[in-house]
């Protein structure tokens, strides 16, 4: 054990200086060359910052998409002359009724694979939808539902378009490095580091911003009107259902200032279809009030004073310049297909962070120190050697989490702490079975070999043991825990390389060196 | 025979130090079953707030008040860390207001008449704080049984079981001391209760693997005399190691930040149990499953034969 042959020298130290380059690469400053360029990441907890787990509330998508298949089967059944006795959505259920004669019609038009209403999904080997059929005398209950491979399909399809239009307006607000990921089936994490009033990026994602243009009803349609709130105040306004032009046919919208009145408003553009449907409607409805209404609120309702015939117009309402930034920026990044609700949020300050960071540096210092002087202590000489195995650990520890690009946390620090403490165990074990070993053979070479290889099935099992624990904490554990399961794991690894090559070498050295005389551990 | 420098004859207080445990063990589940845990908001949902007030002549006492006139349900107020920070825990969940946060900030700020710096919010939803707990416990409960197949591996499964009481004893009254201060339980405690798994777990397992060296080599010491020489020869190690450890934790306490307090204090309670109980209890477990040489020589006949 205490041979170590040329070649295998040359690994260890190389290993060890190529990983303590990295290592130091976190402490040079405002260096982006090539070669200090890979840095520990800070987490969020440290570096301040907010974390956002939003859950897509696909619920209203799938009644729509509902309601538009009763309004399609309706057609077919006219066009193949199906007489249906009743045809209607409820809880999300579609409930048709047919003459028993007419559900081959209705099961061959089903199953076509061709269809549009039951689309069949290759990926899945399944039909969109799932139905059941219970005859009851003459007549024929069919209930037709989403079947399960349905709503993956049409849950991950909204989220991946929510994603593209989280990411628009994120990536707008323009903080620096933001992460947005998809996470399972209806869920959508974001990290958002440096950021410390997270309440704008919330108020923009928590908005569907739907927006439509619709007139302002005068109390003579009451059946296609309904009475909607204002925005910024509890005042009511009879409006329209019918929608004139929709958000959809936006192409640009900007905040600006009004020349005349200096008020913030914001300005837009229609695409041609848009514009087409903008001008048509304000040419017929010239003096009447235009409601522009977004998520179901009147932003405002100005009369109507000319035809727009350019597709250029503008919304005026009590903004500042903020809101009309906002505002112009949900219209840009278009329409969430579903809801989002916040389900998680996790902000930390840039001073806390700061202050945990100085928190935790302390903290190693001081048990970094404690544990060196009593190895020292106890052991002497021997000591010094554990002592520079801790040190080389640390530097190897550092090395491997700046190389992976791992994220530093505040457990993560405490994870780097406990390494510390639990290091020394390694070495411990072995100086404590050289010291038995020693009591009963006299030649040291020899009790320091065997003193090694005793200690090497405990050595190996107590880790392994941590080891494991740390590995499920990794992947079971969220956020900062995540990142004390790295320390932790890391560190185990790296103590076992320093105790048995590192230290190893340095004790082989020195007792091969002297050999004859009396060593005392 | 290879004397170790102390001789204490650990298994005179096996009696005694058992019945300890497991009146503490009855304590701690009693206690659990009566008084509960403190849930923190990552496993009941809710609300944290961590503020710092800029005037210096705040007291707690306003800070309450302004909650209270908020109407928000139940909610703490206590001291954290320095001076002026206090952590505030919220139980109303409300996931549909984005400015909740923003209305309470502005609320607080004016009714204690200067800037009120929040510094950490959580808020979790119930979803949320639900698949937390489950997380939570399937870790403990898989990295439970990922000891015991490791030992049962790597020994007989009289071992291996002896282990897992150990390991169930010490995260049982870890958990109960947690109850009886009415600490919060939140994710880092959960952390910290692996980890005492498994520091807890080497320790014995350092035991383990001498005393089964040590039934190979000598065949006519009793079992009881084994397992005390064989603590005797590693309490030297298992003592030192679990002062570095120590001493790197009680840091953590001390100087870590208020943060880590808890997840800190944790450890210290569970490396003191674990290495109590790997002594205390792991140990007598293999005596009681009247483990000898043969159990240990069996087993490697059977490779042998192979």
């Amino acid at each position: 054990m205490l041979y170590f042959s040329k070649l295998k020298l040359v690994f260890i130290y190389s290993l060890i200086i190529i990983l303590s380059f990295f290592s130091f690469s976190n402490f040079i400053k405002n260096d982006d060359t090539f070669l200090f360029s890979k840095k520990v990441n800070l987490g969020l907890d440290l570096q301040g910052g907010s974390y956002l787990l939003l859950e897509v509330d696909a619920g209203p998508a799938i009644k729509e998409k509902l309601q538009n298949k009763v309004i399609s089967l309706r057609k077919v059944f006219k066009n193949k002359n199906i007489k249906f006795k009743k045809l209607k959505l409820e809880n999300n259920l579609i409930q048709i009724k047919l003459l028993n004669s007419d559900t081959k019609l209705f099961y061959d038009f089903f199953h076509d694979k061709d269809n549009l209403i039951n689309p069949y999904l290759n990926k899945y080997r399944s039909y969109e939808m799932d139905y059941s059929i219970s005859e009851i005398g003459s007549e024929s209950l069919i209930t037709i539902k989403y079947s399960k491979f349905g709503l993956i399909e049409i849950k991950s399809s909204i989220l991946e378009d929510s994603l593209e239009i989280v990411r628009k307006r994120v990536d707008e607000v323009g903080t620096k490095e933001p992460t947005i990921l998809r996470r399972g089936n209806d869920r959508i994490l974001i990290e958002l580091p440096g950021l410390d009033d997270p309440n704008r990026i919330k108020n923009l994602l928590g908005k569907t911003a739907n927006m439509s243009f619709k007139l302002v009803s005068d109390g003579e349609n009451i059946f296609g009107s309904e009475m909607l709130t204002y925005d910024n105040s509890d005042d009511q306004l009879n409006v329209s259902k019918r929608v004139l032009v929709s958000g959809e046919n936006l192409i640009n919208a900007q905040p600006r200032l009004d020349n005349q009145t200096n008020e913030a408003i914001v300005s837009f553009t229609f695409d041609r279809i848009g514009a087409k449907k903008f001008a048509k409607a304000t040419s017929s409805n010239v003096g009447k009030r235009l409601a522009i209404v977004l998520d179901n609120k009147v932003i405002s309702a100005p009369v109507i004073q000319e035809p727009i015939l350019g597709g250029n117009g503008q919304i005026t309402g009590d903004f500042t310049f903020q809101s009309a930034t906002d505002l112009a920026l949900l219209l840009r990044s278009g329409a969430l297909p579903a809801p989002l609700n916040i389900i998680e949020e996790r902000t930390v300050g840039p001073d806390l962070g700061e202050d945990s960071i100085k928190a935790g540096a302390i903290s190693l210092l001081i048990g970094f120190i404690l544990v060196i002087f009593y190895m020292f202590f106890k052991y002497r000489l021997f000591g010094i050697i554990a002592d520079l195995s801790l040190i080389v650990n640390l530097i190897l520890l550092i090395g491997i989490l700046t190389l992976i690009e791992a994220t530093l946390t505040l457990p993560g620090i405490a994870g780097i702490i406990l390494t510390v403490g639990m290091a020394v165990d390694a070495n411990v074990l072995i100086f404590e079975r050289i010291r038995e070993e020693m009591k009963i053979e006299k030649v040291n070479i020899y009790a320091f070999d065997t003193g090694y290889k005793k200690a090497q099935s405990a050595i190996l099992d107590a880790n392994i043991t941590t080891l494991i624990s740390a590995v499920i904490l990794f992947f079971l554990g969220s956020g900062p825990v995540k990142g004390f399961a790295v320390t932790l794991g890391i560190g185990i690894l790296t103590t076992l390389f320093c105790a048995y090559f590192f230290a190893r070498h340095l004790t082989s050295s020195y007792v091969m060196r002297n050999k004859e005389k009396n060593i005392t551990l | 025979m290879n004397k170790p420098m102390k001789d204490i004859k650990f298994s005179n207080f096996y009696k005694k130090f058992n019945f300890l445990s497991l009146i503490l063990i009855i304590f701690s589940i009693l206690i659990l079953l009566f008084k509960g845990l403190n849930l923190g908001v990552d496993f009941k949902g809710g609300t944290l707030i961590e503020l710092r007030t800029e005037n210096s002549s705040t007291n707690i006492a306003e800070i309450r008040q302004s909650f209270l006139k908020m109407n928000l349900g139940d909610v703490t107020v206590k001291k954290f860390g320095k001076e002026n920070d206090y952590l505030i825990k919220i139980e109303l969940i409300k996931n549909d207001d984005e400015n909740f946060i923003k209305s309470i900030q502005e609320n607080l700020s004016k009714d204690l008449g200067s800037t009120v710096n929040f510094r950490r919010v959580e808020n979790v939803g119930p979803k949320v704080s639900n698949e937390l707990m489950k997380a939570g416990l399937l870790a403990i409960t898989l990295s439970l049984a990922a000891m015991l197949f490791y030992i049962w591996i790597r020994f007989e499964w009289q071992f291996s079981l002896g282990a897992i009481i150990a390991l169930v004893h010490d995260v049982i009254i870890t958990i109960g001391i947690f109850s009886f201060l009415s600490y919060e339980i939140n994710l880092s405690i959960v952390a910290a209760i692996l980890t005492i798994v498994g520091y807890s777990m080497n320790d014995t397992v350092v035991i383990y693997d001498r005393i089964r060296e040590n039934l190979k080599k000598y065949s006519k010491i009793s079992t009881i005399e084994i397992s005390d020489l064989s603590i005797n020869q590693t309490l030297s190690r298992t003592l030192i190691t679990s002062i570095t450890t120590l001493l790197a934790l009680f840091s953590i306490f001390l100087f870590g930040g208020a943060i880590l307090k808890g997840f800190s204090f944790a450890m210290i309670v569970g490396v003191i149990i674990g290495t109590y109980s790997s002594i205390f209890v792991a140990t007598p477990v293999l005596n009681y499953m009247g483990v000898t040489q043969k159990t240990i020589l069996k087993e490697e006949d059977k490779i042998e034969n192979n």
